[in-house]
């Protein structure tokens, strides 16, 4: 793979999900590098969730436009591919059968689906798990079986809408290491919605805050940290420190 | 090591599935014949009803072969088996889209329940005289008897199928590219077929009830006209038989019906 990640503009995107009902945001621009970890942090309510189904081609903006490179997100595509909160596996098919759904919509052959479908579980450290019933699965795992659905389809961009959140403490930081060790591997721009600036701090290389209603861009920063990233490391603290204060900031304001 | 811990549990298994498909069904049977003999036996004891002894075990197994061979089981399976699957599948036709269109819209399901649950309560047979002036031949009113009998259940089950299914599978399978077509295929139908074929399960079940008695009428073929000649002609024998047949036939069509719910099932029992 020569190409790492793609480009991504916001422009100008504005949203109200009915005609004479209130604005959900306004003016929105955001820019994202190729292969780079974009985290959105805000409050509930802020528009965060719209914003991702826009950008996943899942819902027509009012106003305003995303463009991938040089391609402008219209519809639904295999290339923008986003994780919900939940896993939503369907529960009547297998690990396997799961992460291969996507690749038999494209009409893969079974022999190509079984040997991306291994890869992909692989990386997910899944293997185990392979042939079980996804509703055999623990939480996290089964959001690891998301994950690698989303992943098989080797998308341009991976949107997560708080993935994490329904998981306990110790599952969430192996899934948030592992996840962005992924995405830098195959090269893949994520973009991950969250509540929590620790999450943003540990995933992101680029973190915006989004706030008020109708909800805006607040604040950006650039998360200029190692790869190896630990909560307590003094750089860590400081970059959570300032979004912390930012975000209070914002937040009164609105209040 | 493996060899020990992989046999045992096979072993056990086993002889499990011999008790619950073999041993525990015979007896069950075997108490089921048991009763009928002992029917028939007291049927000849007592001189009353002694004209009745045909009835019994024996006189029947011998009417058996003879009904086989002369082709008129044949004949009136086929007769009865015809109307009872073009009722059913109509059942099946209209009643899944109402069913779904139930579970879809609040709306729909709302305006339809109190006349549905009405129309339900009345019994399928009751039509039978409306019916017969409506449709100009008796087999067009039987098939209509069995698709108002057997609806029911297809669409109450479809629409409680479609109530489970998490509307995020939809966002799911269009973002990994899925055709309309596919969405059926991979989607909408794995998640509600277990639905589907447990309302067919039971309108299988309400439409072979109602196919013997609508026979009792108007028409000269099926089983149910079978039966009522052999009484005409006194052929109690005859008659016992065909209650069989009518008993074998049904568990035979609902086994199967039961081993598709089977199949399509995926619901945890937690
Ligand atoms: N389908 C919809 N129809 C109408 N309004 C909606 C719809 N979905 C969301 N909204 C409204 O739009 C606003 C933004 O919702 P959104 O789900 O995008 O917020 P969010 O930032 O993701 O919140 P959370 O952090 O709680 O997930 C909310 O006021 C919500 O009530
Ligand atoms: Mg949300």
């Amino acid at each position: 793979m020569t190409k790492r990640g793609v480009h991504i503009a916001v422009n100008n995107l504005s949203h109200r999900y009915a005609a004479r009902g209130p604005v959900t945001f306004d003016q929105v621009n955001l820019v994202s590098l190729p292969g780079e970890v974009l985290a959105i942090i805000g409050r509930s309510g802020c528009g965060k969730s719209t914003l991702l189904h826009i950008m996943a081609g899942l819902l027509p903006p009012t106003a305003g436009e995303i463009t991938i490179d040089d391609s402008q997100v219209k519809e639904p595509s295999p290339k923008w591919v986003m994780m919900f909160q939940a896993p939503h596996l369907f529960p009547w098919m297998k690990v396997s059968q799961n992460v291969g759904i996507g690749l038999k919509f494209a009409n893969w052959s079974e022999d190509r689906i079984k040997e991306r479908v291994e890869k992909t579980i692989k990386l997910v450290d899944l293997e185990e798990h392979a042939e079980s019933n996804v509703q055999d699965l623990s939480g996290g795992q089964q959001q690891r079986v998301a994950l690698a659905r989303s992943l098989v389809m080797e998308p341009e961009m991976l949107l997560l809408d708080e993935p994490f959140s329904a998981l306990d403490a110790f599952t969430r930081a192996a899934l948030q290491k592992d996840v962005r060790l992924i995405a830098k591997d195959l090269g893949i721009n994520l973009v991950i919605v969250t509540h929590s600036i620790d999450e943003a701090v540990l995933m992101a290389d680029r973190a915006v805050i989004m706030a008020g209603s109708p909800g805006q861009i607040e604040e950006e920063i650039v998360v200029s940290l190692p790869e190896e990233r630990n909560a307590q490391d003094p750089e860590v603290q400081k970059i959570r420190g300032h979004l912390m204060e930012t975000f209070r900031r914002v937040s009164t304001v609105e209040n | 090591m493996t060899g020990t811990t992989t046999e045992n549990p096979t072993r056990l298994k086993r002889s499990e599935w011999l008790q619950d498909h073999i041993l525990y069904p015979s007896i069950g049977f075997g108490i089921l014949i048991g009763l009928w003999a002992l029917g028939g036996w007291l049927l000849a004891m007592s001189p009353e009803t002694s004209n009745f002894t045909k009835f019994g075990l024996l006189p029947t197994l011998k009417a058996v072969p003879g009904l086989i061979s002369s082709g008129y089981i044949a004949e009136h399976i086929w007769a009865s088996g015809y109307r009872l699957a073009i009722g059913l599948i109509l059942a099946i036709l209209v009643g899944v889209p109402i069913g779904i269109a139930i579970g879809l819209s609040k709306i729909t399901e709302q305006i339809s329940n109190e006349p549905f649950q009405l129309l339900r309560m009345v019994s399928p047979l009751s039509w039978m005289p409306i019916v017969v002036f409506v449709f100009p031949k008796w087999d067009q009113a039987i098939i209509f008897l069995i698709t108002v009998a057997a609806i029911w259940p297809v669409v109450y089950a479809t629409a409680a199928g479609l109530k489970k299914v998490d509307p995020a599978w939809f966002k799911v399978s269009k973002n990994l590219g899925a055709s309309f077509r596919q969405l059926l295929s991979e989607v909408i139908f794995p998640a509600i077929a277990f639905d589907i074929f447990t309302g067919i399960r039971l309108s299988l079940g309400i439409a072979w009830v109602v196919l013997v008695p609508a026979e009792l009428l108007g028409v000269s073929s099926g089983l149910g006209y079978a039966i009522k000649d052999a009484r005409e002609t006194l052929a109690y024998d005859q008659l016992t038989a065909m209650v069989v047949v009518i008993g074998i036939l049904g568990f035979i069509l609902d086994s199967f019906v039961a081993r598709m719910v089977k199949r399509y099932s995926w619901q945890r029992d937690l």
